[in-house]
């Protein structure tokens, strides 16, 4: 079982941030749980893994707010449990943080989550928290990550301030652990390029302003590349394993959405220097939504994306030159029901990925989601084929309390 | 020039500073062409709602089907009113039930002839995104109600038609009702019109008829519980919306109306909309 020591920290900081209040605090406690079931579709590369999985992962949050809701405590932790796989079976604190607006100023302080970016596929500059990756391959699980944040409303746009004093490690799955890389990451040699190594104290600035039927947004982040170069080498017994290596990096981003009637229309790319090399990023496309078609409640909603690497084709990014489509179709019924189905095509490689998520609501507490990941067509070449054998199906029940 | 309805809203007023029934019967002049007369109503009960400043209020809604199977929806609302009659308002609304919703946040800065700017807030990654909010005839957390039902209804926004006067509906028939025409003149509305029974006692709506596209009647809005806040603003606090095709029903309630709660334009930020609470 792989625990945080932040878990401590940020529990002892949350005590003692509430203590200081002095009055006695309203804290709402609020959480879920929720099995999950997981089946492959084939066998996997591994002998040690297998073609079905189960796994609990559970979420629960502490919020109290005074000061006429102008200071907050929000503690919430995450665990999960998984039947195979050790590296899956994790604590991490999500969120443990002191925050504080005073006019048009925002403080915050300890544990917290951050998002940048407007597109669908891929979250390109994305940038703050690390990503869980044993929580979903899709990455848009998140890490916990210690923070100072500073931000401002001004006529002229909303700036933000992060500072970033400890670097979080990526989740990889373990080596029964599924979908994974067909080599195991060995994370006990993991590797930094500066000597501080976890504790270098990275930084990052946003400004965003709407202007109109646009929002814009502009990004600057020094630090440890929360992506890691996955470079070839061995464990102690010998055996061929991937050793996560993060550079320091300079990144600066914009990520722009335009709104015009049932059309959005987004951008977003960086320009990126790290050990020594320059690069750009970039994806962008239209969400479309047909509204109360054929004079239903139901709205029909059409996603396309382009992803674009000017390095080309290489084994660091799946995404360099990639197509995504996508179809969300909701009934707006009681039960919010919703599916979305998409896919995948990558230019170079001609690899193909498909994607179905159907959910509902059951009574007032519970909701269901069932999930499909398919591969094929994936050659060797693209980063995603140690994937390509682990299709899979997942059913999720969350009970919310 | 607004008539604010439902959400943040919730507000038809009313500019008599006493608290007795009797108090807005001071008669209002009204011109006798059924046209100018109709938006002449809708104009006073807009009057009677000016200078509410702020508010804030929580609100519940529980939805039956035809079975009669229910279920429950649970929001907070703030409001901040735009003095500037070229603005609209601003309303964020944050989602407590059902649970898996629960801290979704929808920020809006309605406008008077252009689409209203809308930005929503998704609690389980972080994320800030402005959404279309040409989604006018959609059903609002699927009840019977559409987001239209809840926007900030300008009088500009409608054409209007004087029918007749007639008694007011049940709870209050012993009263006078106007009853008007209004047809929707912004984009992408369900409906071809409203009938709205306005009374004349304190130009409050105590029913609506909404006809869809085909003008078939769809659904009916009874008006209840009115209470006066500030000694000045009426609120209906009961609101239940009946789908005639369906059978289904949506009731509405508010409760703990605040006002002048000394919210300002920071409180509707899209910085705001991720801490709200």
């Amino acid at each position: 079982m792989r625990s945080t020591n932040l878990l401590a920290s940020a529990a002892a900081f949350a005590a003692l941030a509430t203590a200081a209040t002095a009055e006695p605090l309203d804290v709402r406690v609020r959480g879920y749980v929720e099995p999950e079931l997981q089946a492959f579709v084939e066998s996997g590369s591994q002998p040690e893994q297998r073609r079905w999985n189960a796994s609990v992962a559970a979420e629960v949050s502490f919020e109290s707010f005074w000061d006429n809701s102008n200071q907050w405590v929000i503690v919430k932790p995450f665990a999960r449990w998984d039947m195979r796989d050790g590296n899956r079976t994790h604590v991490d604190m999500r969120e443990a943080k002191y925050a504080r607006a005073i006019d048009n100023w925002e403080f915050r302080i300890g544990i917290d989550k951050v998002f940048w970016g407007v597109t669908e596929a891929v979250h390109l500059v994305d940038i703050i928290n690390q990503t869980d990756l044993v929580e979903s391959i899709d990455g848009e699980e998140k890490l916990g990550q210690p923070m100072v944040m500073v931000s401002t409303v001004q006529d002229f746009g909303t700036f933000t301030g992060y500072l970033l004093p400890y670097f979080r490690e990526r989740t990889f799955a373990s080596r029964s652990g599924r979908p994974s890389l067909d080599l195991p990451v060995d994370e006990t040699q993991t590797q930094y390029e500066s000597g501080a190594k976890q504790n270098h104290i990275d930084f990052a600035l946003r400004y965003a302003n709407t202007f109109d039927i646009w929002d814009v947004g502009l990004g600057y982040f020094q630090g440890t590349n929360r992506a890691p170069l996955l470079l070839p080498g061995l464990d102690a017994g010998g055996n061929l394993v991937l050793i996560p290596y993060y550079a320091q990096a300079k990144r600066i981003s914009t990520d722009i959405q335009a709104t015009s009637g049932a059309w959005l229309y987004k951008f977003e790319g960086f320009w990126q220097n790290q050990v020594g090399e320059q690069h750009l990023q970039a994806t962008g496309g239209i969400e479309y939504t047909f509204y109360s078609i054929f004079d239903t409640a139901s709205d029909v909603g059409l996603v396309a994306e382009y992803v674009w690497d000017d390095r080309g084709a290489n084994m660091q990014n799946p995404f360099a030159n990639d197509v995504f489509l996508a179809l969300r179709w909701t009934p707006n019924d009681a039960a919010s029901t919703a599916v979305l189905a998409g896919t995948t095509v990558d230019l170079d490689t001609q690899a193909l990925g498909f994607s179905i998520e159907a959910q509902r609501r059951f009574g007032e507490d519970y909701f269901v989601s069932l999930e499909g990941r398919f591969f094929a067509n994936v050659p060797r070449r693209d980063p995603l084929y140690s994937f390509s054998d682990d299709s899979f199906v997942q059913l999720r029940i969350a009970r919310y309390f | 020039m607004r008539i604010r309805f439902l959400i943040g809203s919730a507000a038809f007023a009313f500019a008599a500073a006493t608290m007795t029934l009797s108090a807005g019967a001071e008669p209002v002049a009204l011109p006798d062409e059924p046209e100018t007369k109709g938006r002449a109503i809708a104009e006073e009960t807009d009057r009677r709602n000016k200078g509410f400043g702020d508010t804030r209020a929580s609100m519940r809604m529980i939805l039956e089907n035809a079975y009669g199977e229910t279920s429950t929806r649970e929001l907070r609302s703030m409001t901040l009113e735009k003095p500037n009659p070229d603005e609209g308002d601003w309303t964020l609304n944050v989602f407590d039930r059902p649970r898996d919703v629960e801290g979704t946040a929808l920020l809006t800065h309605a406008r008077i002839l252009d689409p209203d700017d809308q930005w929503m807030y998704l609690p389980a990654v972080k994320r800030v995104k402005r959404i279309s909010s040409v989604n006018k005839s959609g059903p609002f957390m699927g009840s019977e109600f559409a987001f239209e039902d809840f926007s900030s209804t300008e009088v500009g926004k409608y054409s209007y038609k004087w029918l007749r006067d007639e008694a007011c509906p049940e709870p209050v028939a012993d009263r006078t009702c106007h009853v008007t025409e209004r047809f929707p003149l912004y984009e992408h509305s369900g409906y071809t019109r409203q009938i709205a029974w306005t009374d004349t006692t304190d130009y409050q709506p105590r029913k609506l008829e909404y006809y869809d596209r085909k003008n078939e009647l769809l659904k009916t809005l009874a008006l209840t519980d009115y209470n006066l806040h500030q000694e000045k603003f009426w609120r209906a606090h009961d609101l239940y919306m009946q789908n005639v095709v369906t059978g289904k029903s949506t009731r509405l309630t508010w409760e703990s109306y605040e006002f002048g709660t000394g919210l300002s334009q920071n409180d509707f930020s899209t910085n705001a909309l991720q801490r709200a609470r």
